[in-house]
């Protein structure tokens, strides 16, 4: 079947969606756009909070993508929204040294801030109202100040907010304003089409294959708009906005990476584990926002960040290392749990890479480095720190033979630190800050695109998600990849009179 | 039934599942298993049956006729084992087991957890 766009833009995430909104003004002067969406649409009714249903529906391999060393999982949404349906909302600035150390010609710290505080606004960030912080972060915040560590509280983007506690698992409330709330509906609305279920395949000169699928029985969601098959779509301009797996994944298998030699280089994740720790007394971690303060102070000397947060039973039977009648004690204490995520701030090399296999699909190739390693157990160990200072009676340890650690231990936790042992395939190691693989910089040498997204000798094709950042972000990466996605519809438009 | 001796031993809780306890483990895991690569479920039913009679060099005898210290004994063999294959195998394997244990609203209920989407609303 065929199809003939002026704008296609793959995919409908924290980039995608801002795009879309970014070139809807285009349509008031007749261009036709399309957004290709691989996942499916929930009715707000689908939104049900059960953990595997959701996760099933809304993530791409029901949140569980696997490294091609077998030894991390990552999590990234398939659904209209992408990622910003499955997040927790946080919305940071970028740091000014990591724009420094980025160094891409033509991206100023000032350009980005100001593009990410508009999106602030837009989608109502703020900081959750003290009244509404539920137990596991107010104990977050009680240990890190009794050790005298500057905590910090995060501004997230919610409108309506019940206290839930499943943002993860999609809103059932529709309170988080992510693309799929704000960016989406204002761009369909301007007449911007949006079809789900819809695969990019490939990209030839000014043109795009996808197949659309069918909804598979008792599946959640809405058809495709568009009916069941295989689409050969003219366009031109296409925006690529897979994200960190898919939109490198995409341009190597439209032959790109031959004139490119840096696509699918550069990947980083900041790869991260859960803490758990046990309360005397329960600590209602699932009512509440999950995620609503952080600890970054160690970010340059120790590479990692620590995060609250609540996951579900089998995301923490998973996060808990082991099996067994010690495993179960754990998961049996599930009320009485307190949860910190430890992140490790990674960087790129040339091992961490994305490729496709023979048949096209993305493969992520994952090293852990002696620098990811030490963040991690040094997080782990901070994190053991926070826990005792907030009375924790014990924690868990994901790291070496001990795994479980007494509050009458908590003086000794810098020498079990010196015992910890990180062994890939064993310690639960989770990933959903993708980023990297389509970087931008100067030249097809160093990059793939320039600093608006724009894919080096190809002036129709644009990049705008978390694949464009040269190197870790070492925050939580949305409100960037908005302002940089703001960046690329606005070249857009700008040539709106040659590109369309 | 050797998968089951594996999820009993991995979580022992499921040793008191009935049988529609036990279907819907299964299918839990079958869904997980189907929509990944045809290759990956082979390993996966291989790494089973690997399971069931590696314990015959050793003890003479199946994993499932192994005691439950026996039991637990070779699968952390096998989870601090010095090959990562092996590592991530079992790693996988547990997995599966813990999904279909606790992927059951049944087993959250279970445990405590008590999320609702009304939120606050539901603390009365």
């Amino acid at each position: 079947m065929k199809r003939s766009y002026d704008i296609v833009i793959v995919g409908s995430g924290a980039g995608g969606g801002t795009v879309a909104q970014g070139l809807s003004s285009l349509c008031r002067q007749g261009a036709r756009i399309v957004v290709l969406e691989k996942g499916p649409k929930l009715r707000a009714e689908e939104f049900t909070g059960r953990e595997w249903e959701m996760a099933q529906a809304l993530y791409q391999d029901s949140g569980g993508f696997l490294t091609a060393e077998g030894t991390m999982t990552l999590a990234f949404g398939c659904t209209y929204g992408g990622s910003t349906a499955v997040y927790t909302g946080t919305s940071l600035l970028p740091p000014e040294r990591i724009l420094q150390r980025w160094n891409v010609p033509g991206l100023t710290l000032a350009d980005v801030e100001q593009r990410a505080r508009k999106f602030m606004d837009q989608n109502n960030v703020r900081l959750v109202e003290e009244r509404f912080l539920n137990e596991n972060n107010r104990l977050f915040v009680e240990g890190c100040r009794q050790l005298e560590y500057g905590v910090r509280q995060f501004p997230v983007n919610l409108k309506g907010c019940r206290g839930s506690s499943l943002c993860n698992l999609g809103c059932p409330n529709q309170a988080k304003q992510g693309t799929d709330q704000v960016q989406l509906p204002r761009a369909e609305r301007e007449g911007v089409e949006v079809v789900t279920r819809a695969d990019a395949l490939r990209i030839g000169e000014k043109k795009l294959w996808a197949r659309v699928s069918p909804k598979p029985p008792a599946a959640k969601g809405e058809p495709s708009p568009w009916e069941p098959g295989e689409y050969e779509i003219d366009a031109k301009v296409i925006v690529v906005c897979g994200g960190a797996v898919n939109s490198p994944a995409l341009l190597l298998r439209s032959g790109l990476g031959r004139k490119l030699p840096k696509l699918g280089h550069g990947f980083t994740c900041h790869p991260a584990f859960i803490m758990v720790a046990e309360h005397r007394q329960p600590i209602t971690n699932f009512w509440g926002h999950p995620k609503s303060f952080y600890l970054d102070q160690f970010v340059q000397s120790d590479h990692f960040v620590l995060e609250t947060c609540m996951y579900f039973p089998f995301t923490t039977a998973k996060a808990v290392a082991g099996f067994g009648e010690e495993h179960s004690r754990w998961m049996r204490a599930f009320p009485r749990l307190q949860m910190i995520l430890v992140l490790a701030c990674d960087e790129a090399n040339a091992h961490n890479r994305v490729t496709v296999d023979r048949d096209g699909r993305p493969v992520v190739h994952y090293r852990f480095t002696p620098r990811v390693v030490r963040g991690l157990i040094r997080g782990a160990i901070t994190s053991a720190k926070i826990f005792f200072a907030a009375r924790a009676v014990r924690a868990h340890l994901p790291l070496g033979r001990i795994s479980m650690i007494e509050s009458q231990d908590a003086d000794r936790l810098d020498q079990i630190a010196e015992q910890a042992e990180f062994k890939p395939g064993k310690v639960p190691v989770s990933a959903a800050h993708l980023q990297g693989g389509c970087a931008m910089g100067s030249g097809p040498k160093d990059s793939v695109t320039d600093s608006f997204g724009r894919v080096h000798g190809v002036p129709w094709l644009f990049v705008a998600d978390s694949s464009l950042f040269p190197n870790s972000l070492e925050i939580n990466p949305y409100l960037t990849i908005m302002a940089l996605a703001d960046r690329s519809a606005e070249a857009i438009r700008e040539q709106a009179h040659t590109l369309l | 039934m050797g998968f089951r001796a594996i999820v009993g031993a991995i979580v022992p809780e499921a040793s008191n599942l009935d049988e529609d306890g036990w279907n819907r483990l299964e299918q839990l895991v079958e869904a997980a298993l189907a929509a990944r690569p045809r290759r990956l479920q082979r390993q996966v039913w291989l790494l089973v049956r690997t399971i069931m009679w590696l314990p015959v060099l050793r003890h003479g005898r199946t994993f499932r006729s192994l005691d439950p210290v026996r039991r637990a004994r070779f699968l952390s063999s096998l989870q601090e084992h010095p090959i990562q294959l092996v590592r991530k195998g079992f790693f996988g394997l547990r997995t599966l087991a813990l999904l279909g244990y606790y992927g059951r609203p049944e087993a959250a209920r279970a445990i405590g957890y008590a999320a609702d989407p009304r939120g606050w609303e539901a603390l009365g």
